[in-house]
């Protein structure tokens, strides 16, 4: 197989994305590196979401390049390998919840006992042990999201990005969510999320990268950027005025840029 | 009409060999044809979904277009195609089950392959992100997503199956309708109508169309255990 | 992993489907091209099942109208055709199609019309004269219009009679017998037929006979083998059933055939 490849730093360089006419994000210069929790937060159509997409290779920038550790670029079937991401409404084929945890080692080449072996371990690993013959759609919102984190993290991601995960999900659920993710960190994946709830960010974040209409506006640690926020837009954005930019057409940020 | 319905069981009571082999060979000829044509055009309306290639457009409007292709005119392309004096002569399928086997996979291929297409560009468009996400690109995506669809897929193929089975220009052309080899429920059908046997024609049509309807009803039944059990 | 199962198993059944056809095809058989209106007679399920016991040679019919299976003699699609057009049949062997003409058999034409006879038909004297007659009224007549061997025949007797039949009151149809006859019931129409498809035909409605007996109307069958030189056909095979339908045996087995009581073929073979 060969040395396993490292995917971080993650450098953002020169990176914006224009829709149309529309500049979305950017021009905008980033890193993400060492082992901490990273939040992502902003207003509805700060290019949160775009921003995740475009570090996993799910949308290319059309200016600037993304590197993912040594020169690699995200659609790099290598670098993928080593990244995860859970969206905000999760995805599952319509198979059973152990088979769809399989889906995921099956596409990286581990099949049998190992991969079997491993799906049950990332089950337990979000408390679905005992659920992997029921078929994957049956199952409530909460635990399918837990599901793919499963399915994300089978195959120990250097890096796994999520896309406000737990904002479709009743509080009992998102908790129980929450408390996966950090599993995840403490088991060494780095974590990078979106979401636009400062209490989440409290509970999930060492870092807080701030964004408004494209740009990062501000970068600090959890604790100062929550308490004493610098930028005028992250004060007003925690003070309860969440407005939407005015520099980008009002569109749901999960929809497909293409 | 009640005639029909009462000669209709009368038929099936008495169970005539004759008409136990037309009705086999109705659904062993349209099954087949079904399997073959879903053979070749479910991979290729995932196909036509997912990679956007030049004239693609122009391949989507073909295969909308050719839903409609007339039956006759089918099996005049395919008779056309197996005589002897065509350029498959030399295999002698003219008059034989497989010529109208042939014939009706033409038929059912593109009305199968433009279900597809809706049917799996639909699911791309849900599937895309998480399955680029854990490394399944288009290619290697269109596995997953005919076994995700299979419902309505298997929709799809009924669909191609109740024209098959339906339809008789084609198979008179290309079978011939001969007795005990090439005739099949609509060849049958056409022939008692012509031969004045209206009774007996409207009993045979009563007939094809229960069997049809029993079908789809054991795929919809189907259907709905295997998601109940397996989801 | 039941998926793969299941498509396993789909793939299996498919081929076995294909199998199971493609072996039945897998015996000593010929292909006869004849018409419509001699299958609809009942004749070939009288004494094909006769001829295949005698010489294990199995017989399948492809019943169309004589113009289409001359054509598809021509095509070296069939080893030998029987039809009822002399005129057409030679042709046939002058275009090289075929070689070996035998007359088999006749039967019989007649003139139907509604019950009422507005044109007053059953008053001719010859056949000739009964169609001028639906002519000069301009009453209602269906043609099968079909280039068959009865089409042909019509239009022989339309031009004996000096007429070119057209006008509203001349239906062509494009069609079989039985479905002319369907179409001449539901009109009142007046519709030259042949007896046998006559006699089983059960939707009358207002129809009968109106004209009969004249020699005119007597329909000749022929037995053409497709030219084995054109095409590569089971001359052999054919040879048997050409021989057959002449011999004692054949000849005896079609006078032998009754359609709900009635003789319909003549054997005339010499």
């Amino acid at each position: 197989m060969g040395a396993v490849v490292r995917t971080l730093p993650i450098r953002l360089e020169g990176v914006a994305f224009e829709h149309g006419a529309t500049r979305l994000l950017g021009p905008l210069d980033l890193t993400f590196e060492g082992s901490q929790r990273t939040a992502v937060m902003g207003p509805n159509g700060a290019g949160k979401s775009l921003l995740l997409r475009l570090c996993h290779g799910l949308i290319a920038p059309t200016a600037g390049r993304v590197r993912c550790g040594v020169a690699g670029a995200p659609t790099d079937p290598r670098v993928r390998r080593r990244q995860a991401m859970v969206f905000q409404r999760p995805v599952m084929l319509r198979r059973s919840v152990k088979a769809n945890v399989l889906y995921a080692l099956n596409r990286r080449g581990i099949k049998g006992r190992d991969a079997r072996s491993r799906a049950d371990e990332a089950l337990s690993m979000v408390g679905l042990q005992g659920l992997g013959s029921r078929p994957a759609r049956v199952l409530s919102g909460g635990e399918q999201q837990r599901l793919a984190l499963a399915r994300a993290w089978v195959l120990q991601p250097e890096v796994m990005f999520l896309d406000e995960p737990t904002s479709a999900l009743d509080p009992q659920a998102a908790q129980a969510v929450e408390s996966t993710i950090q599993r995840f960190h403490e088991r060494g994946t780095r974590i990078v999320l979106t979401t636009h709830s400062p209490g989440q960010a409290r509970r999930l974040a060492d870092e807080i990268v701030f964004m408004a209409d494209g740009g990062v506006v501000e970068r600090a640690e959890a604790e100062a950027f929550l308490t004493r926020p610098q930028s005028r837009q992250g004060q007003q954005f925690l003070a309860g005025e969440h407005t939407v930019s005015p520099a980008v057409h009002p569109r749901r940020e999960d929809s497909h840029h293409e | 009409m009640l005639d029909a319905f009462a000669s209709a069981l009368a038929l099936i009571a008495t169970v005539d060999a004759e008409l136990a082999g037309i009705v086999g060979l109705s659904l062993r000829v349209s099954l087949s044809a079904v399997f073959f044509a879903g053979l070749l055009a479910l991979p290729v309306g995932a196909a036509v979904a997912l990679f956007h290639f030049p004239g693609r457009s122009a391949v989507i409007v073909l295969l909308n277009a050719l839903m409609g292709l007339p039956p006759v005119v089918a099996g005049l392309m395919i008779y056309l195609l197996l005589s002897r004096v065509g350029p498959l002569g030399p295999l002698g399928l003219l008059f034989t089950p497989t010529a109208m086997v042939i014939v009706q996979s033409l038929l059912i291929f593109p009305i199968v392959a433009a279900l597809t297409r809706q049917i799996i560009s639909d699911l791309w468009e849900e599937y895309r992100e998480q399955l680029t996400s854990l490394g399944a690109g288009r290619l290697r995506a269109i596995p997953t997503l005919l076994w995700d669809g299979r419902y309505s897929l298997v929709t799809a193929l009924l669909a191609g199956f109740g024209r098959a089975v339906a339809e008789v220009g084609a198979v008179l052309i290309v079978g011939g309708n001969i007795a005990g080899v090439t005739r099949v429920m609509t060849t049958a059908i056409a022939l008692e109508t012509n031969k004045g046997n209206l009774t007996l024609a409207l009993a045979l049509g009563v007939i094809l169309m229960t069997l049809t309807i029993i079908i789809n009803g054991l795929a919809y039944g189907l259907g709905q255990f295997a998601r109940r059990r397996i989801g | 992993m039941s998926r793969y199962k299941l498509v396993r198993w789909a793939v299996v059944l498919g081929m076995a489907l294909a199998v199971s056809l493609a072996h039945a095809q897998d015996r000593g058989f010929i292909t006869i091209a004849s018409t419509t209106s001699t299958e609809n007679s009942g004749l070939f399920e009288s004494i094909i099942p006769q001829f295949e016991d005698e010489t294990g040679i199995e017989v399948r019919v492809v019943a169309v109208g004589t113009g289409q299976a001359l054509r598809i003699g021509c095509n070296g699609d069939a080893d030998a055709v029987l039809v009822h057009a002399p005129a057409a049949e030679q042709q046939f062997i002058d275009d090289g199609c075929g070689v070996d003409r035998r007359e088999i058999m006749y039967n019989d034409f007649v003139v139907i019309g509604p019950g009422n006879d507005p044109a007053g038909v059953a008053d001719a004297d010859s056949a000739t004269e009964a169609f001028g007659i639906i002519a000069d009224a301009e009453a209602p007549f269906a043609s099968r219009g079909d280039d068959s061997g009865t089409h042909k025949k019509e239009l022989g007797i339309w031009s004996e009679a000096g007429v070119d039949p057209s006008g509203s009151w001349y239906r062509e149809l494009g069609s079989g017998m039985g479905a002319a006859l369907n179409t001449a019931a539901g009109m009142d129409a007046y519709i030259m037929a042949d007896r046998g498809t006559w006699i089983s035909f059960d939707n009358r409605q207002n129809l009968e006979i109106l004209f009969e007996g004249d020699p005119i109307l007597f329909n000749q069958y022929g037995s053409v083998l497709v030219n084995p030189e054109a095409h590569d056909v089971k001359h052999d095979l054919a040879m048997v059933w050409h021989d057959w339908l002449v011999s004692e045996q054949g000849q005896a087995a079609i006078g032998a055939y009754r359609l709900r009581g009635q003789q319909l073929f003549t054997p005339n073979a010499e």
